[in-house]
């Protein structure tokens, strides 16, 4: 649905985008992740004609952004980073105009109007002048008035900034809900917000693209050895951990902290080891107290971080060099 | 043509949905109705004179007092338009909303041309509060009201031309303040600059008295249409609403 390759948007100063591809199937939903500046809004923006590409090309829905921007136009819902909202104009006259700009039929123009009302729960407002709305609704309105179309491809820059955690997740889910007929891309700073409603993650840093993947599959990049975190009462902090030290695969062993009687650790496996049913066994027979015994998979969070500051540090160097030469 | 008209009747809504047009309308209203009252005033003054000295000459309402008003009003114009014009594109580029007209499927004349009609209206309605005055006049006299169709038509082709460069002046600028400060620095520059001919008439003098909005309204309001004044009125609103095109797809590679 969304082709981009090698996509470059500079910017009179900088390079915003730089160099990108990417490929969005039909009914996909994907992430796209990455810092404040990255590159994020830049994308979303060539994508939806607002902006020209320097250099490369994007086609959504088969239309190229530059030749057939009327078609690409037709094609999308979008909601920028702050929703387009006239203040002073009531919900459902702002949805009928945005109907009208969307070449809406007339006749369909109320229907559809109360159909996304209902869709994004802003339907006990729809009279209310958009300047009076709290922020979730406004993001709402936002949602809707990208949606009113029924296009095929949805680019949400942001749709959850600004809302509290309740309604987030109603976001989300009415994201995820339109997926299937729709394809999503959707730009967040918010990972769990990714691996909540989205089936593929785009990492992007400085205007480049680090990562491409599924989440699963983002999830296993992150580690290929166990961690396990254990919690032990009533015993020896020294004891408890000579013991786990002696469990077959178990690499290290590291005290976390101990309170009330209590004590923790993260144990690390060597590679191919299932440890979590041997480090029980050990624990039990030794006639103490298993408080708590869970994986530590590397978090989303932990494996964007690693992805853009692995980057930072492939670019210092030359940058450093750049400077001697000079 | 949909598109121009959704586009020209949502600003329509937002003047009347903020004080603005209200503010606008009494303004003008106020100082059309003073400017009015004097011309009047002046006129019996003067009719009753000529009455009293005994020379029986008739005095033409339209040469008094609905010339003198239109002058004003062309006047009262200049200052009010980048009122008008300053928010069309402005408020849209810092608010935002203008990614929304930029990615629908319009083209940027259609945006431009609903703007500017929708400026347009709200000017013609302001403008009609001063006919009530005029209106007047036919009430207890008897004017002759082509002339005043004349004035009109000048006032209204004067309107849509300053409203033209005060849209193409609004898409430069996110803050409305230096848009309505812009387009009213050109407004009274395209008025001052009739006043080249009266000390200088070399030819160069010449061209740019004609560039001035006041030379081509004056003869509107002695009641003539010239081609000549409908030619430079309506090439003027051409190349605003050409250059405002050109500046919106400016936007999207000067970003």
């Amino acid at each position: 649905m969304i082709k981009v390759e090698g996509l470059t948007k500079r910017y009179a100063r900088h390079v915003a985008v730089n160099n990108i591809s990417f490929e969005v199937g039909k009914g996909e939903i994907v992430g796209f992740l990455g810092k404040n500046g990255a590159g994020k809004t830049t994308t979303m923006r060539v994508l939806t004609c607002f902006l020209p590409p320097t250099a490369g090309k994007a086609t959504v829905a088969g239309f190229d952004v530059l030749e057939q921007s009327f078609d690409v136009k037709r094609n999308i819902g979008y909601l920028p980073e702050t929703p387009p909202l006239y203040p002073e104009m009531e919900v459902a006259e702002y949805l009928t105009f945005v109907s009208k700009l969307k070449n809406i039929p007339s006749a369909d123009i109320k229907k559809r109007v109360d159909e996304v009302c209902e869709r994004t729960s802003i339907a006990d407002r729809k009279s209310t002048i958009i300047g009076k709305l709290s922020k979730g609704y406004r993001q709402r309105v936002g949602i809707a008035q990208a949606i009113i179309h029924n296009p095929p491809v949805l680019i949400l820059d942001e749709p959850t900034s600004g809302l509290d955690p309740e309604q987030q997740q109603q976001a989300r889910q009415l994201i995820a809900s339109l997926s299937g007929d729709h394809t999503i891309i959707l730009s967040t700073h918010i990972l769990s917000e990714v691996e909540q409603s989205c089936s593929n993650v785009i990492i992007i840093n400085n205007g480049e693209i680090v990562a491409v993947d599924s989440v699963a599959n983002l999830h296993k990049r992150g580690r290929s050895t166990e961690m396990v975190a254990v919690e032990v009462a009533g015993a020896p902090a020294d004891a408890v951990r000579s013991k786990l030290e002696e469990v077959a695969g178990v690499a290290r062993v590291v005290t976390r902290d101990s309170k009330d009687g209590t004590v923790a650790f993260e144990v690390e496996g060597l590679e191919n080891y299932f440890l979590r049913p041997e480090l029980a066994r050990a624990i039990v027979h030794s006639g103490w107290n298993l408080v708590e015994l869970k994986a530590v998979g590397e978090s989303l969070e932990e494996i964007f971080l690693e992805l853009t500051r692995s980057e930072q540090k492939a670019v210092e160097p030359a940058a450093a060099e750049g400077a001697l030469t000079k | 043509m949909r598109n121009v008209l959704t586009i020209a009747r949502k600003e329509i809504g937002s003047y009347f949905a903020s004080p603005i047009a209200y503010l606008l309308m009494a303004l003008f209203g106020l100082l059309t109705g003073f400017v009015f009252y004097s011309a009047v005033a002046y006129f019996v003054m003067e009719g009753m004179r000529s009455q009293a000295m005994g020379q029986g000459q008739a005095m033409s309402v339209n040469d008094f007092v609905i010339g003198p008003v239109f002058s004003n009003m062309s006047v009262f114009g200049l200052f009010l338009i980048p009122l008008i014009s300053m928010r069309l594109f402005a408020e849209e580029k810092r608010s935002g909303t203008i990614e929304l007209l930029l990615t629908s499927p319009l083209s940027d004349w259609e945006i431009v041309l609903g703007k500017w009609l929708g400026a347009v209206t709200m000017y013609l309605c302001i403008i009609f509060i001063a006919a009530c005055d005029i209106a007047l006049l036919f009430v207890w006299g008897k004017p002759d009201w082509r002339p005043v169709l004349a004035g009109f038509l000048g006032l209204i082709l004067q309107g849509a031309c300053v409203l033209a460069i005060g849209t193409f002046i609004s898409t430069l600028t996110k803050n409305q303040i230096i848009a309505g400060a812009a387009t009213f620095a050109v407004c009274l520059l395209l008025f001052v600059l009739s006043w080249v001919s009266s000390y200088n008439e070399a030819p160069w003098a010449q061209v740019v008295a004609y560039c001035s909005i006041m030379t081509h309204f004056e003869p509107f309001s002695k009641g003539i249409i010239d081609t000549k004044d409908l030619v430079f009125y309506l090439s003027v609103i051409f190349l605003g609403l050409f250059l405002t095109t050109r500046s919106l797809e400016s936007l999207r590679w000067r970003a």
